[in-house]
């Protein structure tokens, strides 16, 4: 029952975050131009990831109501739970129906009788009656915190194994290499399933379950751009000027891998929603996930009339936030990548 | 006699091959006064490289310096100085500037960063505003225009001969005893060239900084060295005055080097050669190293190493030929 609580702390630490990082690209020069540049070419992904992480923040401040405010709500159970804004605004308790409804329709989908909030549902109500928008937007915390939580596991790993192997090489890199090398061996799904089985199906565990499969490459990609930086000439220049090798790694080896990291996050983001799916489609998946609609939904399409809403819901938004963040990737590892960067003065 | 500044003494870099060590310096030593320029000539591969490196201790691996080398800076033992220690000297009293002003810049730092870099490596006590002012002051003075704006530009954006000027600023900056110059020029154009060779020689004199300058090419020993060092083969075969070594040379690869300098009052001429290649490390004579291209060479060369010859004034050359004559004479 603390998890709400917990939730409430990321929430300020990660508006927090973003004001400090703000202010942190403002300062540089050359990240501020990053940032308008970005903005310019993808103005709408741009847009669309915001209203994601929005929606994604309205569901995760949440609080338990004094039991005589939720007087009128009825499901005394319900009543006692902590409620996120996103389930103050659409009540699910109340805004309900029986059963099946199209989006926007007046009546039922099967008794035909008229429901209760009539043309409300704007993608319409799975087979128990729930609001498929609601569910959907449930869906949107979901994903992120899978896709979040699992980079900031995965990225500080990848990156330390990474530089360490290519940096300093011998016996560390055969150590790093041998680990990788043994987990790139074991089927990854057999792997991620095993992990999910031992750990537990929670949201942290599947996260964790994710993160120690899918790290390894990532930490190769880590590992061969050191190697090559490493032989960059600034660094036996920074080495004969009397630079420490954990201050040439700190100041010289990492700033430039941050093209990396930045589009690696971007891709593992997009890739671990994704796999969260197929975990989901197994019976394995995080509960209220976009997965877990899709599996629930895919033999409402084999019945005629088909019952689209369910799948379109969760598909479309999977789709969007997916296509949105690669395409913000994309953008911005050419804006950042050192080697594309063009002359601008 | 003063003390001098380095002091090299039977030098070696090696690199094991199973359980054999191939010599690719063998046996070197060296010495540079306070204030002076000493030019290190060979052509490439011949080790001049390996033994800046091997100065500064950071030959790369497998390569390693043999037991037995002596380096010694100011009196200090450089090879028997912890880690930290030697990290220490680094930049601080012993500078390196590399080939290629290029990629010896970090692309995603600004310039001006790079450079107060090494302030506050080595002086913990100089602000931030101070470090800046420092810098932008050296920047000034090695001939960078509008200091203060190039401060906080990338190196992408700065030409060739700038960001040159930028890496003699960077080594420079803690006004080093000894400045080592890999090759500061080849990677420029021939005018800009000139403006670096100037540049260096100007702020020689006013820091009193030594130099090892290391190049293969004859022309810049002229524009700026004191005395001259010439590498054949990973030893020493000619050491003498600069003006000594350009005129009355004795070393037969030495002549044959100042003689494959190309002339332009010579027209249609063909360009004279050194025939035959250098010599494979591990391979080659076991004595002196040039015998198989020498067109003197006789007897004793292949087999036995060279004595030193001392030709008065500072000059001496590892040379049987040269001591045959030496003691006909």
């Amino acid at each position: 029952m603390v998890g709400y609580i917990i939730s409430n702390i990321a929430v300020v630490a990660l508006l927090i975050g973003f004001v400090v990082v703000a202010r942190a690209i403002r300062s540089s020069r050359m990240w501020s131009d990053a940032a308008r540049n970005l903005w310019r070419r993808r103005p709408f992904a741009i847009v669309f990831v915001g209203v994601f992480v929005v929606i994604a923040l309205l569901d995760s401040v949440a609080w338990i109501s004094a039991p005589a405010a939720m007087a009128g709500v009825g499901d005394q159970v319900a009543a006692s739970k902590p409620r996120s804004i996103i389930d103050r605004l659409f009540a699910p308790e109340t805004f309900r129906e029986t059963s099946y409804s199209a989006p926007l329709a007046d009546l039922g989908f099967y008794d035909k009788q008229r429901l209760s909030y009539p043309g409300a549902h704007l993608l319409g109500t799975d087979i128990l009656g729930n609001d498929v928008l609601y569910r959907t937007f449930k869906g949107v915390r979901v994903a992120l915190l899978i896709g979040g939580l699992t980079s900031l596991i995965v990225i500080p790993i990848a990156l330390a194994f990474g530089i360490s192997a290519g940096y300093f090489g011998g016996r560390i890199d055969d150590g790093v290499f041998f680990v990788m090398t043994v987990l790139a061996s074991v089927p990854s799904l057999l792997l991620l399933i095993a992990l999910i089985m031992v750990l537990g199906t929670g949201t942290l565990q599947v996260c964790v379950a994710l993160g120690v499969t899918s790290w390894v490459s990532f930490c190769r990609i880590t590992r061969g751009e050191t190697l090559k930086i490493r032989e960059a000439e600034y660094i036996q220049s920074a080495k004969a000027l009397g630079v420490s090798d954990w201050r040439i790694i700190q100041r010289h080896v990492l700033p430039n891998l941050i093209h990396l990291v930045v589009i690696t996050f971007a891709l593992l983001f997009t890739g671990l929603v994704l796999s969260e799916t197929i975990l989901s489609y197994l019976g394995v998946g995080v509960q209220g996930s976009w997965g877990q609609m899709i599996d629930q939904a895919r033999d409402e399409l084999s019945r005629t009339p088909v019952i689209w809403w369910n799948i379109a819901g969760a598909s479309v938004a999977l789709f969007t936030l997916v296509l949105c963040v690669n395409l913000i990737a994309d953008a911005l590892r050419d804006i950042t990548d050192p080697r594309t960067r063009r002359e601008q003065s | 006699m003063t003390r001098p500044l380095l002091e090299i003494s039977r030098l070696g870099v090696e690199v094991p091959i199973h359980d054999r060590r191939i010599p690719i310096v063998e046996d070197l030593s060296l010495m540079i006064s306070a204030g002076e320029v000493l030019a290190l000539v060979g052509e490439s591969g011949c080790g001049k490289s390996m033994t800046a490196l091997a100065i500064m201790r950071l030959v790369p691996k497998p390569l390693r310096i043999a037991s037995g080398s002596e380096i010694t800076f100011d009196g200090r033992p450089l090879l028997e100085l912890s880690v930290p220690e030697m990290r220490a000297m680094r930049g601080d009293s012993i500078s390196m500037i590399f080939q290629d002003p290029m990629s010896s810049l970090n692309p995603v730092r600004t310039v001006g960063d790079q450079v107060t870099e090494v302030i506050a490596l080595h002086d913990h006590r100089v602000s931030r505003a101070e470090a800046r002012k420092r810098t932008i002051a050296l920047f000034e003075r090695t001939g960078i225009p509008e200091p203060a704006a190039r401060y906080d530009a990338y190196p992408h954006q700065l030409s060739g001969g700038l960001k040159q000027r930028v890496m003699i600023a960077m080594a420079l900056i803690m006004q080093p005893r000894l400045l080592i110059a890999d090759e500061p020029t080849t990677a420029l154009d021939v005018t800009v060239q000139a403006q670096i060779l100037e540049l260096l020689r100007e702020l020689q004199r006013e820091f009193q900084t030594a130099i090892l300058l290391i190049t293969h090419d004859l022309g810049v020993v002229n524009e700026l060295a004191d005395r001259v060092a010439v590498m054949y083969g990973g030893r020493i075969a000619e050491e003498a005055e600069r003006v000594d070594l350009l005129t009355t040379s004795r070393h037969p690869y030495t002549k044959g080097l100042l003689a494959s300098i190309p002339h332009v009052d010579r027209r249609h001429a063909d360009l004279t050669e050194i025939p035959g290649v250098v010599p494979v490390p591990g391979e080659g004579p076991m004595g002196c190293r040039f015998a198989t291209r020498c067109p003197i060479a006789f007897a004793p060369c292949q087999d036995e190493r060279p004595p030193a010859v001392d030709l008065g004034s500072n000059h001496c050359a590892w040379c049987h030929a040269v001591a045959k004559e030496v003691a006909a004479s």
